[in-house]
Parts: structure tokens; C-alpha cells; sequence
């Protein structure tokens, strides 16, 4: 389980999140959303680990994020920001073996091998893989990324949660790809992941995630499942526009419209 | 690809081999093959050698043909490292101010100890100019460095300016020194600036060769994290890598190399530009490759160059810095210009 608890963090005299406690259960797909400036992306960087809050704490597996090593970290979690970008080239191959880096010291092993080979078929780019990743496209690039990510947390820690967090994972790819990637996260939440992902389109949020979390202006206004808290009234407060929500006549889930 | 790189590791190897044997035989005095070995054969039995050639060979072409193979190495080698910590492929120690704060430093102590009693100078001499070497090139890159950062990223407008301005401070403080020091000093400072290798003795190559294998173990060790550090800082950390103390450590393991061997053969601009470019089409930015093979056709291209000096106005010698600039600032215009126009589709090597 991953838990903030009275998370503030703030840059000079501007605060920045504002007593955010949260608990993300395994099992899950918890979506963050918010308009642009909530704060999503920052307390994404605080519950990775990448930034100090200013006060309060993090704690993963009951354990204080502060007193956990970075190298100790980097082999149960894995992070995909937003459009990393290279700045030399490298095969496609290369930069998924990346994900593998926490787990050898110098040389890859065979394990690592077989595991790269494996998650560069889950994202179907295996006819991308000698080809030097500066020249691929942006959603091309956003599926060698998401290889790499999943490479890195192939294989299920021997005790406690593999985590995997998404800072606006769709933002590159094409609307097939966009369904395929929510499927294939959402699917790996049932072996013992704690699976965090900061989105944009709520439709889609609303499709895929058991748990939604509203941030506004650095604060959490309202959190659970989609059915039970997404209404006009919400919507409305976090974003300030005017919706209409239908059922989705697919899937039975809510679905909004502007108006 | 693994056999490829064997392969290209192997004709790597053959060329330095090949042009190591040229530029030991070409010069003022050619010596042939022959006589390269029976010089070695007098060597081992401690004789003293035949006649003239085996002596030039033994005492002045060999130590300067290795010292020149070994520096070539380190700005490489060091143009690999500063590359990957700036993210940027047009940064090498000649730009960044490393070399020059260097020479500045190793200048002052070459001006100042004239004055120190003999028998203090001949205990401190031969590591006092390195270490002052090593002091003012890694003040010159923390400088560049520290300025040029502007919320976490290298702007690259910025880095050349600070690198010009202190380049400048470096070059006009050893200029200074020159100016202080008696003629044969003097001398050595404007000779020094231009880089050479004309004074090259067996104890500087020994040096150099230690310093650059140890450095060259350690940075390998580096490689991975520094392959890292391509996806970007905060993608890095993600990894488990330390970001902040792998930074501080590749600065100072590239400083230390780059300052002994500018402490001994002056500034030599441009090397860490063209060779690690050069690779990195042929065979990508993988660190663990990129080093090593940017370390030999380091030192392939500096004997090339080295041999130039040596042989286009013979008798006389050209500094090897006027001959690396030379061919080198265009290539450096070239990088620019290219940057320029692909910097909006993703940057130079797409």
C-alpha cells in the first residue's frame, strides 16, 4: 500500500499541496485528476520519491519513503513521465533495457534479456526494436517508454506491492493505442500493483479506474469511485465548467457531456 | 550487433596499431622497423643504443608518440563524459574552460616555483604542476557548470558564453604569468597554450597512463548510470541512480584526467568534440561502448595530428593546437549549425 499522510509541499511563500492524505490500495487503478496548476504532477514527484514534501510523509509498505533507498526503490517502482526525451541516440532496445539498470550491476543477464524481449511484445514494438528511438513518433515513443517502465517492474517483488505510477500517460497516443494501454495497466493490477495514474480525459478516467481523486488548487476535494462521486456538481466545483453526465451506454458507466 | 561491434572493436584497434607505427617511424629522422627492435633489444639487455636512431627512437619519438596516444584517450574520453553530464553534444574540455583553467594553474606554479629553493622543487616539482592543474580546471568547469544551469536543465547559449568568459579569464591569467616569467619559462607558457608535445619525457607518459587507466576503470564503472542520465535527470533518479552524486564524480574523475594531461602538453581544443560525434553515428551512444572506442580513436587521431605537426613544415614543428582547432572549429560550426536547424525535430541525431 502507498499512503501520504498531511502532505504539504511549497516553493517559497506559494503552497503547492495542501494536506493531501491519501491511501492507494494494490489491486486498484487510482486515477488523480484536476484542472492544470491543481497540483497532480507535483504530488505524483512527492509519492515517487523525487521531490521532498515540505511536511508530512510518505509511506510505502508501511515504510517511511524517506528512509528507503533510491537503488532499493528503483526495483519495485517504476515511474513513466511525461515524453522523457533522449538526448543522444540509442536503439529502441537500449532504452528498454534501461529498466532493467536497477536490477544488474554491469553486464545484463539472461533474465534481464528474456524480460526486455518481453515487454518490448507486450507493446507491440517489436519492428521498432534497432531502430534509433529519436526518430520514432511521439506515440511510438510513448510505447518504448511504457516498455521500459514495465520491464523495470517485470517481476513481483518477493514480499510487499509493486507500484507503477503515470503522469498523463495518453497524452501521445493514438485513440486504439489509448484503450490498449488502459487494458493492458489495468490488467496488471491483479498481481499485487499499486497502480497510481494522473489523467486529463475524465471519460476515459472514468472507464478504467476503481478509484478517482479530485485535486484542486493543491487540495483533495472528494475521492472514490467513479459511480459514487462523479456528478455535475463536481465536476463543476473542481473544474468549473457546465456538464451533463448520462450513463455510458457501452459500459454502464457514467458518462459526461458538455454543455 | 554484438559480432559487429567485435568487429569494429577489432579494426578500432588494428588503425591505432598501424598509426602508432607511423607516427613512431616518420620524422625529422626516419627509423626503420628494424631498427625500432634491435633499440628495444639494447633497451632490455641495458645496453646503450647502437647509434643515433635507437636513440631518438628509445628517448624522444617513443615517449612522445605514447604521451600523445594517451592524451588523445583522455579528451576523448573526457569529451564522453561531459557530454553525457551537460546532455549536450557540443561540450569538450577545450569549451567548458577545464583545459584552460588548467594551463592557467599549472602555469603558475611553472612561473612561481622558478623563485622556490632547489631542493623543495625537486620533491614537489613533478606533482605540484598537476595538482594546481587539477585545481584550476575543476574551479573553471564548476563555474561553467553552475551558471549555465537554469532550473535543472543546461541551456546551451549560456554554456558557450560562460565557457568563452572563462576561457578568457584562463587564458589571460596565463598570459599573465608568461608575462611575469623570465625568458625560458615565458617560453614554454605561449608554447604551452598552443599545446605540444615536443617536450614529452617517458615519466610524463607513465603519468598520464596511470592516471588515465584508472580513470577509465572508474568511468566505465559509470557508464550505466551515465546511459541513464540520457533519459534525463528526474528519469534517471527513477532508476535508482543518485543523480547529484553521480554528476559531482564524473566531473571530477573527467577534470583530474583532463588536468594532468593538460598540465604536460598544454591546451588541446576540439578532440572531445569530433571523436565522440564521429562514433556516436556509427555505433550509438551506449556508454559502456562509446568509451572505450572513443578512448582508442581518441588517441588514433591525436598521433595522426601529432604527426602533422611534426612533418608539414619540417624541420620546424607546428603546436598540435593550431592543428586541431584548425580542422576541428569547423566541424564544431558545422555541429552548431546542424543543431540549430534540427533542434525543433528532437535534436541533432534524429
Amino acid at each position: 500500500m502507498l499512503s501520504t499522510q498531511g502532505i504539504y509541499y511549497s516553493i517559497g511563500k506559494k503552497e503547492i499541496l495542501k494536506n493531501i492524505s491519501i491511501d492507494f490500495l494494490p489491486g486498484e487503478f487510482n486515477m488523480i485528476l484536476g484542472p492544470n496548476g491543481s497540483g497532480k504532477s507535483t504530488f505524483l514527484k512527492v509519492f515517487s520519491g523525487e521531490i521532498k514534501p515540505s511536511k508530512g510523509e510518505v509511506f510505502v509498505d508501511n515504510k517511511a519513503l524517506s528512509t528507503i533507498k533510491k537503488e532499493a526503490l528503483a526495483k519495485v517502482r517504476a515511474v513513466m513521465t511525461q515524453q522523457p526525451e533522449l538526448s543522444f541516440p540509442l536503439s529502441v532496445e537500449e532504452v528498454v533495457m534501461m529498466g532493467r539498470y536497477p536490477h544488474f550491476d554491469f553486464n545484463p543477464a539472461k533474465k534481464d534479456e528474456i524480460i526486455c524481449a518481453e515487454a518490448i511484445e507486450k507493446m507491440q514494438i517489436v519492428h521498432l526494436k534497432g531502430r534509433n528511438y529519436l526518430t520514432l513518433s511521439g506515440g511510438e515513443k510513448q510505447r518504448v517508454q511504457f516498455a521500459r517502465v514495465l520491464a523495470q517492474i517485470w517481476e513481483q517483488p518477493a514480499s510487499g506491492n509493486r507500484y507503477l505510477f503515470l503522469d498523463e500517460p495518453l497524452a501521445n497516443l493514438d485513440i486504439n493505442y489509448q484503450q490498449e494501454f488502459l487494458k493492458l495497466a489495468k490488467a496488471l493490477v491483479q498481481f499485487k500493483t499499486v497502480l497510481v495514474a494522473v489523467m486529463h480525459d475524465i471519460n476515459l478516467a472514468v472507464q478504467y479506474a476503481d478509484k478517482l481523486f479530485f485535486l484542486k488548487a493543491g487540495e483533495l476535494v472528494v475521492s472514490g469511485t467513479p459511480s459514487a462521486i462523479l456528478s455535475e456538481k463536481i465536476i463543476k466545483e473542481v473544474f468549473d465548467v457546465d456538464t451533463r453526465i448520462i450513463t455510458n451506454p457501452v459500459d454502464g458507466t457514467p458518462f459526461m457531456l458538455y454543455v | 550487433m554484438l559480432q559487429k561491434n567485435k568487429y569494429f572493436f577489432t579494426v578500432l584497434v588494428l588503425i591505432l596499431i598501424i598509426m602508432l607505427l607511423c607516427a613512431v617511424s616518420f620524422g625529422a629522422v626516419s627509423i626503420r622497423i628494424s631498427e625500432m627492435f634491435s633499440a628495444v633489444w639494447h633497451f632490455v639487455k641495458s645496453e646503450k643504443p647502437a647509434n643515433i636512431y635507437e636513440a631518438v627512437f628509445l628517448q624522444i619519438r617513443l615517449p612522445r608518440v605514447l604521451l600523445c596516444a594517451v592524451t588523445g584517450a583522455i579528451l576523448s574520453a573526457s569529451g564522453v563524459l561531459m557530454q553525457g553530464l551537460f546532455r549536450n553534444p557540443i561540450v569538450e574540455p577545450g569549451l567548458v574552460g577545464t583545459s584552460a583553467g588548467a594551463a592557467f594553474g599549472a602555469s603558475v606554479v611553472f612561473v612561481l616555483s622558478a623563485g622556490m629553493a632547489p631542493h623543495i622543487k625537486a620533491i614537489t616539482g613533478p606533482f605540484l604542476v598537476p595538482l594546481f592543474a587539477f585545481a584550476g580546471g575543476l574551479l573553471a568547469t564548476y563555474i561553467v557548470y553552475s551558471l549555465s544551469k537554469n532550473m535543472r536543465k543546461v541551456s546551451i547559449t549560456s554554456l558557450l558564453l560562460i565557457g568563452i568568459a572563462v576561457n578568457a579569464i584562463g587564458l589571460s591569467g596565463t598570459g599573465f604569468m608568461s608575462y611575469l616569467a623570465r625568458d625560458p619559462q615565458a617560453r614554454s607558457i605561449t608554447f604551452w597554450s598552443l599545446g605540444t608535445f615536443s617536450g614529452a619525457t617517458w615519466s610524463q607518459f607513465f603519468i598520464t597512463a596511470v592516471v588515465a587507466g584508472i580513470i577509465f576503470i572508474i568511468a566505465l564503472r559509470y557508464s550505466k548510470q551515465l546511459n541513464a542520465l540520457l533519459l534525463g535527470e528526474e528519469e534517471a533518479s527513477y532508476l535508482g541512480v543518485d543523480t547529484d552524486r553521480l554528476k559531482r564524480r564524473v566531473m571530477i574523475i573527467n577534470t583530474a584526467m583532463v588536468s594532468v594531461a593538460t598540465a604536460f602538453v598544454g591546451v588541446i581544443s576540439f578532440m572531445g568534440l569530433i571523436v565522440p560525434h564521429v562514433l556516436r553515428l556509427l555505433i550509438g551512444s551506449d556508454n559502456k561502448k562509446l568509451l572505450p572506442a572513443s578512448m582508442i580513436a581518441g588517441a588514433v587521431l591525436l598521433t595522426l595530428a601529432d604527426l602533422g605537426a611534426r612533418l608539414l613544415l619540417a624541420p620546424a614543428e607546428i603546436p598540435i593546437g593550431i592543428i586541431t582547432s584548425f580542422v576541428g572549429a569547423p566541424i564544431f560550426i558545422l555541429l552548431l549549425k546542424k543543431f540549430d536547424i534540427l533542434q525543433e525535430k528532437g535534436g541533432f541525431y534524429a
